[in-house]
């Protein structure tokens, strides 16, 4: 069905239910997101696609639309708010770019260039993270880790469905961990795949790493707002 | 800091012949422009020469004094604006960023390391003691009769515990991150400030490495 909402005080014509995210995509209207990739189930874990929703502050990937719905995406304070998380983000962990595999190729970098970030405004916090380079194929760097769950849901061991990720403890005592086993049983595509699903530079493929030039990077080529507002699905 | 109580003479200090009224007067109109380095490479304030013909443009209008362009070691006199490289480490670091402060109008943070600690930064995962050993005491290149020992001495700067942002030492105005960032996006700064312009660093020159 049909309907009518509006975004930024433009009106959008969209299917009742659609995902706001991809609705304003659609659109033209870049929301970042950490956690989402569309045509997957929604994680709404990471909170970056905040937006204010009939004057109410959501993760704009759980909102189905429906009709008449006020959308808030560009407004400064909720711009400024999804600021703020991805600040805190670089605040929570550590991120030395510079000397990070996945720079240039990392979906929290490139949201932090769209949102602007030149610092963050929450006191570094330099958290002390050991790093698990048990399994054969690959490696965690837990510093990189943003608790997006992608792994965490969308990894699973090919012959039994089970997790092969998983977060342990909670708050500032979580930590990202790998089922060794199952991690040396994962075929060299799959850990591909999985080295390449994590936003982040946490989970790495062993052996590989700053093939690309700077310059040519995967956001490089190609920013993380066009890759976005491109991908129409229709 | 108890260095100058020990008849040290920097070199700002020292006889020079002074420039002609003229040209100095000219000078002293100018906006001042200054840049130091604390704990870092130098990457940054290599990256402030590479905005190389691009400042020519703006020489009308500025003149720049302690810097990587010039040999002065002390800004001679107030700053319109200031621009730092690397964190604080060191208890010279804080003198020397406190004394920048109290000199300059506004106060710039440039690079990684300025910005959020940095590659220096990396030690913070690190107890002091632990990196001491590491650098002092188990390092592989000693020679090999000398008795391995942490260097201490009243001139030698004191080690922090750990590396801070200058924002956390000082009031900072603005933000280039980047290691280092391009002298592009450095002069993009210096030429808002310059012609009054609200400071804005497009995305497309903004980068974290
Ligand atoms: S994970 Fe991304 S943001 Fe973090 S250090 Fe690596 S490139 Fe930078
Ligand atoms: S390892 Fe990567 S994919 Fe898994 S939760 Fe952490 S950031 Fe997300
Ligand atoms: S930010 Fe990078 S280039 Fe600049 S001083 Fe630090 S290490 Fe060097």
């Amino acid at each position: 069905m049909s309907i009518r909402i509006t975004i930024d005080g433009h009106e959008v014509i969209a299917q009742h239910g659609d995902r706001l995210v991809d609705v304003a995509a659609d659109n033209g209207v870049y929301i970042p997101t950490l956690c989402y990739q569309r045509g997957k189930p929604c994680l709404g874990t990471c909170r970056a696609c905040s937006v204010r929703v009939n004057g109410n502050v959501m993760a704009a990937c759980t909102v189905p639309v429906s009709d008449g719905m006020e959308v808030e995406v560009n407004e400064p304070e909720v711009a400024d708010m999804r600021k703020a998380l991805v600040e805190l983000l670089f605040a929570e962990g550590n991120h030395n770019c510079p000397s990070c595999e996945k720079s240039g190729r990392c979906e929290l970098q490139a949201v932090g260039y769209e949102v602007g970030m030149m610092v963050s405004r929450f006191p570094y916090r330099f958290p002390v993270r050991e790093r698990e380079t048990a399994p054969e194929k690959l490696w965690l760097e837990r510093d990189r880790c943003i608790f997006c769950q992608r792994c965490v849901e969308f990894v699973r061991d090919k012959e039994t469905g089970r997790k092969i990720f998983s977060i342990d403890h909670r708050g500032t005592h979580a930590s990202i961990e790998v089922d060794v086993a199952l991690a040396n049983k994962m075929p060299d595509e799959q850990v591909r795949e999985a080295a390449e699903l994590c936003p982040v530079g946490c989970i790495i493929e062993k052996g590989l790493g700053y093939n690309d030039p700077i310059g040519r990077r995967k956001f490089e080529i190609k920013s993380i707002r066009e890759r976005a507002l491109k991908r129409k699905h229709k | 800091m108890s260095s100058t109580e020990k008849h040290e003479i920097a070199s700002h200090e020292l006889p020079a012949t002074p420039l002609d009224p003229e040209t100095q007067a000219a000078r002293d109109e100018k906006i001042q422009v200054a840049m130091i380095g604390l704990c870092g490479c130098w990457g940054c304030t290599l990256s402030f020469l590479d905005m190389d013909e691009n400042l020519l443009r703006l020489l009308e209008k500025v003149t720049i004094t302690r810097s990587s362009l010039t040999d002065v070691k002390r800004i001679p006199h107030r700053c319109a604006i200031g621009f730092v490289e690397g964190g604080v480490a060191n208890d010279e670091n804080i003198e020397t960023l406190e004394h920048f402060r109290e000199n300059c109008d506004i106060l710039i943070s440039v690079g990684a390391c300025a910005v959020w600690g940095g590659v220096p930064a990396m030690r913070n995962v690190v107890p002091l003691e632990e990196c001491f050993e590491e650098a002092y005491l188990d390092v592989p290149t000693t020679e090999p009769d000398s008795e391995p020992r942490i260097p201490y001495h009243p001139d030698l700067p004191k080690i922090t515990t750990k590396v801070y942002p200058c924002h956390e030492v000082v009031k900072m105005d603005y933000f280039i991150p980047g290691c280092p960032p391009d002298g592009e996006a450095i002069f993009k700064v210096l030429d808002d400030l310059v012609n009054g312009r609200e400071v804005e660093l497009p995305t497309s020159i903004n980068r974290y490495d």
